[in-house]
């Protein structure tokens, strides 16, 4: 719609989705393990339904646009689109998601790496419609951060997606609006992976459980437990030993997760910022929604005690 | 339109319902909450084709040819014009006529017009568009105001100086070595757009005697009906233009967009003709805030009293002038800023280049001077070691102080009240920004920060300008009054050419009508060029000037009423008054019923309101009384940057506005809030992005303006100390909150950062410059 209002896209013809039967809904798969969400399913539904099975997915999807534009768009839209700022597709690489797609005559699982092709590019041929996306449940505390210009209703100048897949023992990454595509940053997933080995052994029963939007909630002490610094105001206090983070990654091991994920991006300078803007700001993202899934699963190791602890296993959250 | 008493109740005396002083509703705010207002743009006629602009894709070229013959072949198309279709004047402009209708052998800036089209749908205007065939020999640009303004660059008019101005007063040289300390600094600032939501557009009808009628948005019905008839080779009484529903102009729409070339094809295919600009059109289709360069120096004594300013300030006009001349006027007179300086040395250059064409928008040169001079004060502040409010309140201006161009302050001056309350306002609290919601914090509904990084930061500016026309302009408003008899009341209606731009004044005149003749029903009929001008709505003046006609005329009327009923009486007309359907003794009695003395007649009077005269400035020094009347306002910004990411959030500001008498205290409140937000956007996001001429961020996606989530609570107070030469007393509202927003911003951004930033609106890596590589 954006391009025929532009001028850019005059088509023969428009096919009409909104109206096929059960594809704005979504369903859980695999035993539970995975959501399945119909191409027509709107952001605002997935903000409103998908809280605690998809959280990084829910909170991409309340940056998207204003009210209006939510209750429109569509996952399907976002990824047929391709836009390497398209907010949801950060999360679907962290998430490793498949993308459902069919024509005609066959149907076909596209693996989200393989979907994102060039700049507004996928590999839908084009006979091809999306049915619907898959994406594991969440198993682990997940981030979303977005970073334009104004508070709100903005195309984003970089933005990042971390999913901590503790029954898995994953980590997964998404690089938004920082390259010609979405971006995976690989190298970072490893380091994290590696740095992490010793705490997936956790009790899983207590981990892999999904984290709604109220586990990730910060309470004051936590925060006062987690005093975050700005680069300048920590080197000029030379007070930086990052002893106090209430995770077993030292603040060094942070800013180089946060020093990865920059590298794995190929940013231009563009009207909504420089390279190196969009650089510096993917290291503090990732830095930052990193301490906040940490912080996450420090509060899910500790003994249970308010409402928001009664998680309950896998997908069966819905 | 009706305006009835829809806040009048039983009990309640006329005189007072909703008359000035009241915020009486606006008549037409229902209609467009709901949807059923008419914009220019939803003008229609059946029949009507619709009208097409072919621009340059250029910044400079050269046309060698252009065909239309493929466009003209077109199913559909009904006439393809250039300029050479033109009837009268092949140029027109604001101040001096130096644009041309449709290029003329060059383009001067990437949009200018070329070529238009009428067809019988848009889009098949469209792509008629695209078959003409333009060779264009592609010139290098001149986009550097700094070259520009030695007037010596080839291809540019005037060699690229449209204007220098000089004010001189005192003895800067001398008062330099008599100053304890001096500070300067460079300021820049780039393209605000206006950003109306409503795009150009309009309706042209032909009619039969040869003439045309134009229902367009505008801010000037008549200085556009003089353009207008001039370039159609037209006499005046053949173009008569009608005020369509304007979806915001803020200077943006005192220039010309639609109106020849609508009226031009509307003429050549005797058919009705609509035009309606796309947004990204609209944004080549208007004129920008003038991008600013500007050096300011200061010099003090220990104690904080100024002693010299002198600031050079360059402001890009781009292609044509438009008001350039005048806007760099206003930004030099007012470059010193309120405060008093016996010592000024004030240089101003307007240059010609080729980037998109500047002029009028709120605050009319003196946004840019203001953003320079405040900057400068914290500058100096800092240097100091004394409080930025302090040295404000210390060298704060007032009532006798001479300006910079020599002209005596007179009116009131009530800068220190204004500060001392900005000073005394507590500040909101400092909560933990980790603790709220998440669209209270710098990046917002981004998600990007639970307190990291954030930083408070408190910043003041103040800023002064003209209300109304300033330099010896014989400015006038006319407004025609009539009043007659329906189902036994009277009924006032107010005819006024005024533009209604969003502002409210068709609020105002029927307020005045109600409050001066005690009537309870006013219309206000269209606005258009059959009554005598009222001027523009712009410069903070039309409530003041149409305030002035409309009381004048509602005078001969209630004095011609008064008249007749002395005649019917037989009593003197002194002793009697019109208090709408009566008239009484001065005691307050009935004496008879206006709907008895006028029975089917009706009382009709015009009236030409003038404000005190003015006097150009000399060319030399720039002395002279060239202005009507100050107005002040001042704001305390308070911000949170997280200062690793380089965003912000505004968390709240302060204004504090004499507004002489507020006529209509809700539309005064909207007035302050809209100026202020409006400077929030030119101080952290709004720019239109320009590249060797080239408009990069046309649409609302890349042009940032403002969301609720942007815009913080915004406590105010409005001083109403009347001005002795207004009518009630009122000054002009609608710019001075433009003027001290965006410097209040940007002290407290340097406040919070310790950074110097040079330049507004800020951008996100201009906070984390130190961060980057
Ligand atoms: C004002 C505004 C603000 C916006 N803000 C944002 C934002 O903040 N973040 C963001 O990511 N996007 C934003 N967008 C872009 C857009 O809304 C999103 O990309 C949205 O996800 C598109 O979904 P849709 O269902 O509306 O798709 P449509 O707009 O209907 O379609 C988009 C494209 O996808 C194709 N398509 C749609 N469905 C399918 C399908 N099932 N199979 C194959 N192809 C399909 C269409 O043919 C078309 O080419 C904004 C758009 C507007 C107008």
């Amino acid at each position: 719609m954006v391009d025929i209002n532009f001028g850019r896209a005059r088509p023969g013809g428009l096919l009409d989705l909104s109206r096929v039967e059960g594809l704005d809904s979504w369903e859980l798969i695999d035993g539970g393990r995975t959501v399945r969400i119909g191409a027509g399913a709107s952001f605002t539904r997935i903000i409103d339904e998908l809280g605690s099975l998809c959280p990084a997915l829910a909170q991409a999807a309340r940056t998207v646009g204003s009210p209006q534009i939510r209750n429109r768009g569509t996952v399907a839209g976002n990824l047929a689109t391709a836009s390497p700022a398209g907010d949801a597709h950060p999360v679907l690489l962290a998430c490793w998601a498949q993308v459902e797609v069919e024509s005609a005559h066959a149907a076909r699982l596209i693996d989200i790496d393989d979907f994102f092709v060039g700049p507004k590019r996928s590999a839908l041929a084009p006979d091809e419609l999306i049915r619907a996306v898959r994406i594991p449940a969440a198993a682990g505390p997940q981030q979303f951060a977005k970073i334009g210009p104004r508070n709100a209703m903005v195309i984003a100048t970089a933005s990042f997606a971390l999913n901590l897949d503790v029954a898995g023992q994953r980590v997964g990454t998404g690089i938004g609006s920082a390259g010609p595509t979405p971006l995976r940053a690989q190298a970072a997933e490893q380091m994290l992976e590696e740095a992490l080995a010793d705490r997936w052994d956790a009790p899983e029963a207590e981990l892999a459980r999904p984290l709604g939007p109220a586990a990730r909630e910060h309470s004051e002490q936590e925060r006062a437990n987690c005093p975050e610094r700005p680069v300048s105001a920590a080197n000029k206090s030379g007070n930086d030993s990052g002893a106090d983070i209430p995770s077993r990654l030292s603040e060094g091991a942070a800013r180089q997760f946060g020093a990865l994920v920059a590298e794995a991006a190929s940013p231009i300078d563009d009207v909504r910022g420089s390279a190196a803007y969009r650089r510096h700001a993917l290291s503090v993202l990732a830095r930052r929604t990193l301490n906040w899934a940490l912080a996450d699963l420090s509060e899910a190791e500790r003994p249970v005690s308010g409402a928001n602890k009664s998680g309950n296993p896998g997908g069966a959250a819905a | 339109m009706t305006v009835t008493d829809t806040a009048t109740r039983p009990g309640t005396s006329s005189r007072a319902a909703d008359g000035v002083g009241a915020s009486a509703a606006r008549p037409d705010g229902v209609p467009k909450t709901d949807g059923s207002f008419i914009y220019s743009s939803d003008e229609h006629h059946d029949g009507s084709l619709w009208g097409v602009t072919l621009r340059s894709p250029h910044p400079r070229a050269r046309i060698q040819r252009i065909d239309t013959s493929q466009a003209e072949g077109l199913d559909g198309v009904r006439c393809v014009l250039t300029q050479r279709d033109v009837p009268g004047s092949k140029i027109f402009g604001m101040m001096v006529y130096d644009q041309p209708v449709l290029a003329i052998d060059e383009v001067r800036y990437q949009g200018e017009p070329v070529a238009v089209v009428a067809a019988t749908h848009p889009e098949i205007a469209r792509r008629a568009c695209q078959l003409i065939v333009v060779d264009y020999e592609d010139l290098v640009p001149n986009t550097d105001p700094e070259v520009s303004l030695t007037g010596q660059v080839d291809g540019l008019p005037e060699g690229g100086l449209a204007r220098h101005v000089r004010i001189r007063h005192g003895d800067v040289a001398s008062a330099r070595a008599a100053s304890d300390i001096t500070v300067a600094g460079r300021y820049e600032m780039g393209t605000q757009d206006p950003a109306f939501l409503g795009p150009e557009s309009g309706l042209a009808v032909p009619v039969g005697d040869g003439g045309v009628e134009l229902y367009v948005s505008t801010q000037d019905l008549h200085r556009d009906q003089r353009q207008v008839a001039d370039c159609l080779g037209l006499p005046l009484d053949k173009v008569r233009l009608v005020l369509s529903g304007v979806g915001g102009a803020f200077g943006g729409k005192e220039d010309l967009n639609v109106h020849i070339h609508a009226c031009m094809l509307a003429l050549r295919t005797g058919r009705p003709v609509r035009m309606v600009y796309n947004r990204e059109e609209s944004f080549f289709g208007h004129v920008h805030r003038h991008p600013a360069i500007a050096d300011v120096e200061l010099g003090a004594t220990r104690s904080g009293q100024l002693v010299f300013t002198k600031v050079r300030l360059v402001l890009d006009g781009g292609a044509y002038t438009s008001t350039s001349q005048v806007v760099i006027a206003n930004g030099c007179y007012f470059a010193a800023g309120a405060y008093h300086v016996a010592n000024v040395e004030i240089d101003g250059f307007a240059t010609y280049t080729n980037n998109p064409p500047c002029g009028a928008m709120r605050g009319f040169g003196a946004v840019q001077s203001c953003y320079a001079i405040e900057s400068a004060m914290d500058r100096l502040a800092a240097a100091l070691g004394m409080h930025p409010l302090e040295l404000r309140m210390r060298n704060a201006i007032g009532e006798g102080d001479t300006l910079p161009t020599g002209q005596p302050v007179d009116g009131p001056a009530p800068v220190q009240e204004i500060l001392a309350w900005l000073r005394d306002l507590p500040l909101p609290e400092q909560s933990d920004p980790g603790a709220e919601d998440m669209r209270a914090r710098p990046g917002g509904v981004g998600n990007v920060t639970r307190g990291e990084g954030i930083r408070r930061g408190v910043g003041y500016a103040l800023g002064m300008k003209a209300i109304g026309f300033s330099g010896g302009k014989d400015d006038t408003c006319t407004a025609r009054v009539t009043v007659w008899i329906r189902g036994g009341e009277p009924v006032a209606e107010v005819y006024c050419a005024a533009p209604e731009i969003g502002q409210g004044i068709v609020t105002l005149e029927a307020q005045i009508a109600r409050t001066e003749l005690g009537v309870r029903t006013v219309e206000l009929p269209d606005k258009d060029t059959g009554v005598a001008e009222s001027g523009a709505s712009s410069a903070s003046r039309q409530s003041w000037m149409t305030a002035g006609a409309v009381v004048g005329a509602c005078g001969l009327v209630r004095d011609e009423i008064l008249a007749r009923a002395a005649a019917a009486l037989g009593r003197p007309a002194a002793e009697m008054v019109l208090d709408g359907a009566e008239i009484r003794d001065r005691g307050g009695w009935p004496l008879m019923p206006v709907a008895e003395l006028l029975g089917p007649e009706s009382v009709s009077h015009a009236y030409t309101y003038r404000h005190r005269p003015t006097e150009p400035v000399d060319p030399e020094r720039g002395q002279g009384n060239a202005h009507v009347a100050f107005a002040y306002a001042a704001h305390r910004a308070v911000v949170d940057v997280d200062v690793e990411l380089g965003l912000v959030r505004v968390v709240e500001m302060a204004t504090a506005q004499d507004v002489g008498k507020a006529m209509n205290p809700v539309a005064v409140e909207g007035q302050i809030e809209g100026g202020t937000v409006q400077g929030l956007g030119l101080a952290v996001m709004e720019e239109l992005q320009i590249d060797g001429g080239r408009i990069r961020n046309p649409s609302f996606t890349d042009y940032l303006i403002p969301t609720m989530l942007d815009v913080p609570p915004m406590p105010m107070k409005i001083f109403e100390f009347p001005h002795p030469d207004s009518p009630y007393g009122l000054n002009g509202v609608g710019e001075p909150p433009n003027l001290s927003s965006t410097p209040a911003i940007l002290n407290a951004l340097r406040d919070a950062t310790g950074l110097e930033l040079p330049r507004a609106p800020v951008r996100p890596s201009d906070l984390v410059s130190e961060l980057l590589p």
